[in-house]
């Protein structure tokens, strides 16, 4: 029987509705490769009964009008999206055994689409970190080995590194990722798949638990640039209970897809340009802007003048966030409670220090800092100023041209425990990816090639605010291109 | 009693100390079912946690997302107030821990409230247009209230009832413009009519959906203004005036002591009346106040102002002036205005034809005084405004006379019959009849010689008693008129 975790989804799509396999086999198949590559740490749950109940409908479905764009296949879902009955932890240890009796919307968009899921996948805690090391579950592995015969474990990215290491081992066709300051595209990029952060506002941010609300977005991360857009089309649509959700109809990005670029003008932003970044990914972005050319672009030299000041002001307004939104992890409701002596403070204390990892509590404590009296104007009004100004920045650019495009990250995936001890190297891995972030902007990281290690890389493309389409296009004129068709070898 | 309008001092052995107060009334928006940021319900005494959305329970993923109607009760309440609305306004985190509070932050307005300045007229002497003051209103804000935490139903455990956790409270800020416990309380009192006339709240102190932080502090007259306190959640006119007078009192006994006033958070406690340290100035919150990012700012249009606008009733300042005008007695007016009910029965009876000035007199005497003594609101009153009509229209067109009218109304509390239809079967129309009036006179005349003869050597108040014989004999029914000048035909011709 042919080995259906090989395929995308267009191609499952196809092969189901043709009649080739059931999308039972499909599930089944999946489910079974979930379970051999636990050494992998991908998923935190593993959910087979969901996947073969999806594709027990679909098959009953099939050849039916209602037959939805994904029916039949199975999914991972990052573990910051509620899943009804279902464990929902965000990673932390807070949330231990927290089982929601609600199903965020953008799954549940999925499930009306017809599809299932294969189980919930790892992912730093609360989304706070770039190597999936911060998760209470213990870091997910890269499923990609350098060439040295080191056997060095990498890091998958983060925070979405269970879902870019699910998708890259094929133990997920694809997967749904959140983006905060990077977090789909650059775990996308260290395992050499595609992933897409839609404008802000494009996805429901109901039932994904928060971390920094005006930034989160929700994506996917698939292995083709076509399978983003049949994702994407299934997860955004306005949400009636999501304030900031966009009251706008879905395109239809994926009948839209075109690789035709003549008439569009690619920005290069000089900015990006940064010291201490490898050789290989310079290049690579070289090589990047001669697809584009191929595909009938015209790239255009732009500056983005705010730029250095992005990640700053990344980690003012994301950590003050944070520390409101995790403020409701207290133990009176839900999750975590250490019962202690000394009243209802001295159990605050004793839960969130036991419940939140290291790095969640640092950036609390950030948050709260940037929030207090006599600091507030000083950090994150003027933080809020700049973000203003990095908005404008992108408004002049996109006046040039037509789309952005960027290395996604200042390096190849690295070694476990490489930047764990250094919280700002860990940080300067997003530089790349937060200026579109704070902008609210579409961007999507597509993989471009292998560096010397044979560690895959990716390249960035920003739009401009609801231009997914033009983003998913010029991924696509890159994927056609750039051939990129390795593989991680099988060590698990 | 003392003269309301004169100045409230309170004398210490230094001299004379003024008491400077606003007030921060929180009025739950009780025009609304539901809660300001979810569907939940909020209906006064349910079971707990029986009216809790997993919004309210702050579940990982909730979002608040903003109830309409009770941004447009605000502004209405802004619009009576006389107040600036503001076109574009922000909800604010203000974060602290506390169990009642799932979120751990209360959804507010601090940097751009919906409502700016505004203000309410309040009168100390309800006899007297000249006694008005103006109390401004610095802003009124929308926000979330918190649960309740039960302390007595384990023995060492607190219990949360997150019923009240996210409904929507007005916090309604005074100026800090009154100078006497009086005047806090002719302001509360105000404040809740305007409420209840607008119908965005229901006022309801005991229920606590209208409840005050009082900010007291006291000065030399003309000097700078001192050290406030701010006593939390006093839920009722009478218990706001007891706090004013008590921390007055105390803060001018520390004072001439050579002590200072503590800038800091105090609790009222209301079976002693007095008042007592919460939390000082030192130990408050630093609550991090920032835009909640979970929500867009509040932009309103003109369509929608408009219509919030067209939606406010007259307002009771409207109606007291228009019943004024109507020649209603300035203090019967303002009795008429002071409860929206009132106000409503009253307007339907001016409605049903009763003439102002005589129904007014009508209303607050004789119908007050019944309803009193049957201990029932005017809107379970037994007579509705146009049987109350038909009634008095037997009296303005004299087919009884006043005291008929004592007599039928009673029958119509009693038996819910008619005023024409008593008058009518009972026979209590009044006769102008001058035969039948003449010839009970004679027969008084007759029966009391000796008065006669006194009468007419000159102790001329007998005349009342010949007055009171006759309608006594006629049974209340002659015309007074006709009695009148029958007598004085009979004993002075």
């Amino acid at each position: 029987m042919t080995d259906l975790t090989a395929k995308t989804i267009a191609e499952l799509r196809e092969g189901f509705r043709g009649g080739e396999f059931t999308a039972r086999e499909l599930a089944e198949q999946y489910n079974t490769a979930v379970a051999s590559a636990r050494a992998l740490n991908a998923y935190t749950v593993e959910t087979p009964d969901d996947a073969l109940a999806a594709a027990d409908a679909a098959d009953k479905a099939r050849g039916s009008d209602e037959l939805g764009s994904l029916a039949g296949i199975p999914l991972g879902i990052k573990d910051l999206f509620a899943t009804r009955d279902v464990d929902t932890t965000a990673g932390s240890r807070i949330l231990t055994g927290f089982k929601p009796r609600y199903e965020s919307t953008v799954t549940a968009n999925l499930r009306k689409a017809g599809a299932g899921m294969l189980g919930k996948l790892n992912m730093d805690e609360f989304a706070m970190g770039s190597s999936n090391e911060t998760s209470a579950f213990g870091p997910v592995i890269s499923p990609w080995r350098r060439k040295d015969g080191g056997n060095a474990a990498l890091a998958p990215g983060g925070s979405s590194g269970g879902s870019s290491a699910a998708v890259a081992a094929g133990i997920a066709p694809a997967a749904t990722g959140t983006d905060t300051g990077g977090s789909i595209r650059q775990p996308a990029a260290f395992t050499g798949i595609c992933g897409i952060k839609p404008t802000y506002g494009r996805c429901s941010r109901w039932g994904i638990v928060s971390f920094a609300s005006s930034l989160d977005q929700a994506g996917p991360m698939a292995r083709t640039v076509r399978d983003c857009a049949i994702l994407l089309e299934a997860m955004a649509g306005f949400d009636p209970r999501d304030s900031t959700s966009l009251d706008l109809p879905v395109p239809n990005w994926e009948t839209e897809l075109s690789s035709d670029l003549r008439g569009k003008r690619v920005g290069i932003p000089k900015e990006y340009r940064i010291d201490g970044v490898p050789a290989d990914i310079n290049a690579l972005w070289d090589k990047g802007i001669e697809w584009l050319r191929d595909a009938g672009a015209e790239p255009v030299e732009i500056s983005l003048p705010h730029t250095k000041y992005a990640l700053p002001t990344y980690y003012i307004i994301a950590p003050a966030e944070a520390s409101s939104n995790l403020a409701r992890y207290d133990g009176v409701r839900y999750g975590l409670r250490v019962e202690t002596e000394g009243g209802l403070d001295a159990m605050y204390a004793a839960t969130r220090a036991a419940g939140f990892g290291a790095e969640v509590r640092r950036r609390i404590m950030i948050g709260t800092y940037v929030l207090s009296a006599g600091f507030y104007e000083a950090y994150f009004t003027k933080a809020q100023r700049v973000r203003t100004l990095i908005k404008q920045d992108f408004e002049r650019a996109f006046e040039q041209c037509d789309l952005i495009l960027t290395p996604t990250a200042p390096s190849a995936a690295f070694g476990l425990g490489d930047k764990s001890a250094d919280p700002i190297a860990m940080y300067l891995n997003d530089v790349f990816a937060v200026p579109a972030s704070l902008a609210g902007l579409p961007a999507m990281s597509v993989p471009g090639g292998l560096d010397e290690q044979g560690l895959p890389l990716g390249l960035h493309l920003i739009g401009r605010e609801l231009d997914e389409q033009g983003v998913l296009n010029a991924g696509l004129a890159i994927e056609e291109r750039a051939g990129f068709t390795a593989k991680p070898t099988r060590w698990w | 009693m003392a003269d309301a309008t004169a100045p409230f001092h309170i004398k210490g052995e230094t001299g004379e100390w003024e008491v400077v107060v606003g007030l921060e009334v929180h009025a739950q928006i009780t025009a609304t079912a539901s809660k300001l940021f979810s569907g939940a319900a909020t209906a006064f005494g349910a079971e707990p946690n029986t009216q809790v959305s997993l919004i309210d329970a702050a579940m990982p993923g909730m979002l608040p997302v903003p109830n309409e109607e009770c941004v447009r009760q605000a502004v209405r309440t802004g619009m009576a107030l006389d107040a600036v609305i503001n076109r574009w306004s922000r909800f604010d985190r203000k974060n602290y821990f506390y169990a009642d509070l799932p979120q751990g932050y209360q959804i507010s307005q601090l940097f751009h409230p919906l409502v700016g300045e505004g203000e309410v007229e309040i009168l100390l002497d309800e006899k007297d247009e000249s006694s008005a003051k103006r109390v401004g209103i610095e802003r009124i804000h929308v926000e979330q209230d918190a649960g309740k935490l039960m302390h007595d139903q384990h023995p060492t455990m607190s219990y949360v009832d997150l019923n009240r956790a996210g409904v929507a409270l007005m916090e309604i800020v005074s100026r800090p413009d009154m100078r006497s416990p009086a005047e806090a309380g002719a302001y509360l009192r105000k404040l809740r009519a305007i409420l209840r006339y607008v119908g965005s709240c229901d006022g309801n102190m005991e229920e606590g959906s209208m409840r005050a932080d009082v900010n007291v502090s006291v000065r030399k007259p003309g000097a700078e203004l001192g050290t406030r306190t701010e006593t939390k959640n006093v839920n009722s006119v009478r218990f706001v005036m007891q706090v004013i007078e008590y921390e007055a009192r105390r803060q001018v006994e520390l004072l001439e002591d050579g002590g200072s006033v503590a800038q800091e958070t105090r609790l009222f406690d209301p079976d002693r009346g007095t008042t007592r340290t919460l939390r000082s100035k030192e130990d408050a919150h630093d609550y991090r106040y920032f835009p909640d990012p979970d929500l867009l700012p509040l932009e309103l249009d003109e369509a929608f102002l408009q219509e919030c606008r067209a939606s406010l009733p007259e307002l009771p300042d409207a109606k007291r002036k228009r019943y004024e005008g109507d020649g209603i007695t300035p203090y019967n007016a303002s009795v008429l205005t002071a409860e929206v009910e009132t106000a409503r029965w009253f307007d339907a009876l001016l409605e049903a034809g009763a003439a102002p000035a005589q129904s007014a007199n009508w209303v607050v005497a004789e119908l007050f005084g019944a309803l009193n003594r049957l201990g029932k609101s005017i809107e379970e009153s037994p007579v509705s405004p146009s049987q109350a009509a038909e009634l008095l229209g037997l009296v303005a067109d004299s087919t009884i006379s006043g005291t008929i009218a004592k007599q039928v109304l009673e029958i119509m509390l009693e038996t819910g019959e008619g005023a024409a239809e008593i008058v009518e079967n009972r026979g209590l129309k009044q006769t102008s009849d001058t035969g039948a009036i003449d010839a009970e006179i004679d027969k008084i005349l007759a029966a009391n010689a000796d008065k006669v003869a006194e009468y007419k050597s000159g102790k001329q108040q007998l005349f009342g008693f010949f007055v009171g014989q006759t309608m006594k004999a006629m049974q209340g029914k002659a015309n007074p008129q006709v009695v009148n000048e029958r007598l004085k035909a009979k004993l002075d011709g």
